[in-house]
């Protein structure tokens, strides 16, 4: 294989799978458009109810405000426009631009989930693994027991059951928010103040990850371990551990990247019930909100950008499988 | 009607007032307000805005009316009080008001307040985009400012609802010199509200907290007692009763938490239930009767339904308590205007039955009569449960109900602008006057109009529509009172909805929060008399 030949195919392969990914993006926008506006009912709507009391004229401000007055296909061509130039719009209902909103919201979401996905594959893996070193002994049945409990249990149930104990009962945590407004730390205590009010809702929903993870790992692992190659590994006399870590643990990581992957991508959809349940200020909540209010300008956004993180990480994916098993091959 | 807040003899009244008001809420003393402290409070949802002259949702005003004033503010019997108005006048032919401004009185960024904001939001907002205001300030034909403290109103017609609407969520006033020829709908400063009152506004964190802190400069000298308010938003339920109960939340308002954790609530020693300051909203809860529909068009399936519905049931049950059993759409509350003589439907199955036999709907084989739909105000689950008495109570007169539960645009749309139901469930703010809340329930103008919260029932009457039209012009509020009380009496015979209990909004504060409710409108007003007798440890 010639040099020249291996960067042709990966010019190739690059450009072809920006297009690909741009085309995705642009069709699921087009599709969300036409998607969200078959929901009854209008933003303008939404703020006369709630306002509890309306007139047609202040309807009719509210939508010429909005821009809702235009027919269907002058808002597309308007919205598709904003899209081409890289900007997602304005929501009227909050009156700032979406992309400002997001902003906003990013850096909340992204701690989360960081937090309760680190943890649940690092503490998931590390149990499955077990799990499966001890097939049908009593650390496989404690384990597997736990992790069903947890993935069976609602997200909500779990988050308010640590509310009570860990907060009203023994009063160790904040019950909710990001931070204590009252106090205004500064510095390492603003840190430290985050840091606690991140320990239960990154603990309710990295228990739910961290369920799918451990089952994941385990039955990835028995699978391996009853690979040729891990016979041959033995028969060759590598130590247990080495056996574990080198030939079994990397194969068996594969369906989890995979895993991964999908829930990376779920990041920005975030997690509407545990943002609830803890008043987490993320992105989950405001896209359920949006929904509610709609406020179609900002839901578009917010989707068009779930959507242009889960091809991106399906691309990571794919090049992290490359990585993990060199058998693996990019190809278009 | 005029008042002096600043004449001896009524300081002292007041505060006789307050010591009495002490004295009834159960403290053994009267005590002196202590200075300091923050208080957390929750705000849900979310406001959209914290400007309540454009918006008048309520978390905007419940925030709102801290950061402004009012012209007046409304006592717990709804009788204005000064605030930014020290004293007014409404001439005897009822065709001018005039309006004293109280002097000295100046913008959070140091502007003085003057008469000049009053006629420029009078003019600009309260006539055109205020989503309320338009009927009640519409007969204002010209606003004069004699001088700076002086504002006349002239009328083309007697307009006495106006007094019941100029407190600062009814009639908030702009600052003129931030929002005089700007586009008003999108001012910077509906987010960043520069206001004149008891609390300034200092951040707004979306999706986590707004906060505010004490106005130094604030005309009501010695007021506030408390610091700074920090508003949070908590979405979940639970999460709210939870931050109340470890007391990291000191005041939360409009039912925050489950009707069945309220009575958990109420009784730690930390917390107290409170159920005034709603006056000014009086809330009633009604079921909108589709007169389009082949069924409920007759009036006697209307009555009918109305003797399957056992009032109390609803309120004691369904409600825990937290209601009353209504017996007019003018709630007690409106005093004067409320009449309690109207027909009345008392629980009677059998009545009911023997009315829709009449009506020539007999029982099928099933037991069946017909079937309706009914679509509850997605307010949260007492709507819900609402709505399944109604499906039990009208299943034992042989009326089955289909439940369907939608978001509230979709509720909105269908109701009021599709008309595509058979029973609708909603409540309604009577407000102090039922010219601004009531009567948008019955004129015929509002059908189809896909307006929210108006005529869902599609009722047409020329009577009531006459009737409405006349009380808006009556000059002496004893005719006014008259015209209302013959409308109740057409409009309860008719039926075209069915008033079904009064609400009691529940406001839930720590114990050690004294005088958080001090006024008829208090939810939608200032905390300036609010204290600490122990600020919380935050």
């Amino acid at each position: 294989m010639t040099t020249r030949g291996k960067t042709g195919r990966r010019l190739r392969f690059w450009t072809g799978r920006i297009v690909h990914m741009a085309l995705v993006v642009f069709g699921i926008a087009v599709v969300n458009f036409f998607l969200l506006h078959l929901a009854p009912g209008d933003a303008a709507q939404v703020l006369a109810g709630e306002a509890g009391s309306a007139t047609p004229e202040y309807l009719a401000a509210l939508r010429r405000q909005f821009g809702l007055d235009q027919p269907l296909p002058v808002q597309f061509v308007r919205y598709v426009g904003h899209l081409l130039t890289l900007d997602l719009g304005f929501s009227f209902r909050h009156g700032l631009p979406v992309s400002d909103l997001i902003a906003q919201r990013l850096p909340a979401t992204l701690l989360l989930m960081a937090a309760s996905i680190g943890f649940a594959v690092v503490a998931g893996s590390a149990l499955g693994a077990v799990a499966a070193r001890h097939a049908g002994r009593l650390a496989d049945t404690l384990i597997s027991t736990l992790a069903l409990l947890f993935y069976a249990t609602p997200v909500f149930w779990i988050g308010l059951v640590l509310v009570v104990i860990f907060s009203v009962g023994l009063d160790w945590l904040p019950v909710g928010g990001m931070t204590s407004v009252e106090a205004g730390y500064a510095g390492w205590d603003h840190v430290r103040d985050v840091a606690r009010h991140l320990v239960l809702p990154a603990a309710t929903l990295g228990l739910f990850y961290l369920a799918i993870y451990t089952r994941l790992m385990r039955a990835a692992t028995l699978e391996v371990t009853t690979q040729d190659f891990v016979r041959t590994a033995v028969a060759k006399g590598l130590t247990a551990r080495r056996i574990a870590v080198r030939h079994v643990l990397r194969n068996a990581l594969l369906p989890v990247v995979t895993m991964l992957g999908v829930q990376v991508g779920s990041i920005l959809g975030g997690a509407v019930l545990v943002e609830t349940i803890f008043a987490w200020p993320g992105l989950g909540r405001l896209a359920f909100e949006a929904l509610f209010q709609r406020d179609l300008n900002l839901l578009l956004g917010i989707l068009l950008c779930s959507s242009a993180v889960v091809v991106v990480v399906n691309l990571a994916v794919d090049l992290l499988y490359t990585v993990l098993d060199p058998r693996i091959e990019l190809a278009r | 009607m005029t008042a002096h807040a600043s004449s001896p003899l009524l300081l002292r009244a007041a505060s006789a007032a307050a010591v009495a008001a002490t004295l009834l809420t159960g403290g053994a003393l009267a005590q002196t307000p202590q200075n300091g402290g923050t208080l957390t409070a929750i705000v849900q949802p979310e406001p959209v805005t914290l400007t309540s002259a454009i918006n008048t949702a309520a978390p905007t005003g419940f925030i709102s009316g801290n950061v402004f004033d009012g012209l007046v503010d409304y006592g717990t019997d709804l009788t204005p009080r000064p605030a930014l108005a020290e004293r007014w006048e409404v001439a005897p032919d009822g065709l001018s008001i005039t309006f004293h401004l109280r002097k000295g009185v100046t913008w959070h960024d140091g502007h003085p307040f003057t008469a000049a904001d009053v006629k420029w939001t009078l003019e600009n907002v309260w006539k055109t985009i205020h989503p309320r205001n338009q009927a009640t300030f519409g007969r204002v034909t010209r606003v004069e400012t004699p001088d700076d403290h002086t504002v006349i109103l002239r009328l083309s017609e007697p307009s006495l609802a106006i007094l019941s609407s100029v407190n600062s969520n009814g009639a908030q006033i702009l600052p003129k010199h931030l929002y005089e020829g700007t586009d008003i709908l999108n001012n910077p400063h509906n987010l960043k509200p520069v206001g004149t009152g008891a609390y300034v506004f200092k951040e707004w964190s979306k999706g986590n907290h707004v906060i505010l802190e004490r106005n130094p400069n604030y005309w009501d000298k010695g007021k506030p007692h408390i610091d700074r308010i920090v508003f949070k938003v908590i979405p979940d339920a639970a999460a709210r009763a939870a931050a109340l109960e470890k007391g990291d939340v000191q005041y939360a308002v409009f039912s925050p938490v489950p009707l069945k954790d309220a009575e958990r609530l109420g009784k730690l020693p930390n917390l107290k239930i409170e159920t005034r300051g709603y006056e000014w909203i009086s809330p009633w809860l009604f079921f909108d009767l589709n007169v389009d529909t082949p069924y409920l068009k007759d009036v006697r399936v209307r009555h009918a339904i109305a003797h399957a519905l056992d009032r109390k049931a609803i309120a004691n049950v369904v409600w825990y308590g937290f209601a009353k059993p209504a017996i007019s759409p003018v709630p007690s509350t409106l005093g004067a205007f409320h009449d309690a003589t109207v027909p009345q439907y008392e629980f009677d199955p059998k009545k009911a039955e023997a009315l829709l036999d009449e009506a020539g709907f007999k029982r099928g084989a099933d037991g069946v009569r017909f079937t309706l739909t009914h679509d509850f105000i997605p307010y949260g689950d007492d709507y819900k449960r609402t709505g399944e008495y109604l499906k039990q109570a009208l299943k034992k007169v042989g009326i089955e109900v289909t439940i369907r539960s939608q978001d509230t645009a979709a509720f909105t749309k269908r109701v009021y602008g599709d008309r595509d139901f058979d029973i609708s469930s909603a409540w309604f703010a009577a407000f102090s006057d039922p010219q601004v809340g009531v009567t948008r329930a019955y004129w015929s103008g509002w059908i189809g109009k896909n307006t929210p919260w108006t005529n869902g029932s599609g009722y047409r009457s020329a009577e009531v529509d006459a009737l409405i039209a006349k009380a808006q012009g009556l000059a002496r509020q004893e005719d006014r009172i008259a015209t209302f009380k013959q409308l109740q009496q057409t409009v309860q015979s008719d039926l075209p909805s069915i008033p079904l209990v009064e609400l009691k909004f529940f406001t839930v504060h720590a114990a050690s929060l004294k005088d958080v409710v001090t006024r008829g409108d208090q939810i939608y007003g200032s905390l300036k008399d609010a204290w600490f007798d122990k600020a919380p440890t935050n």
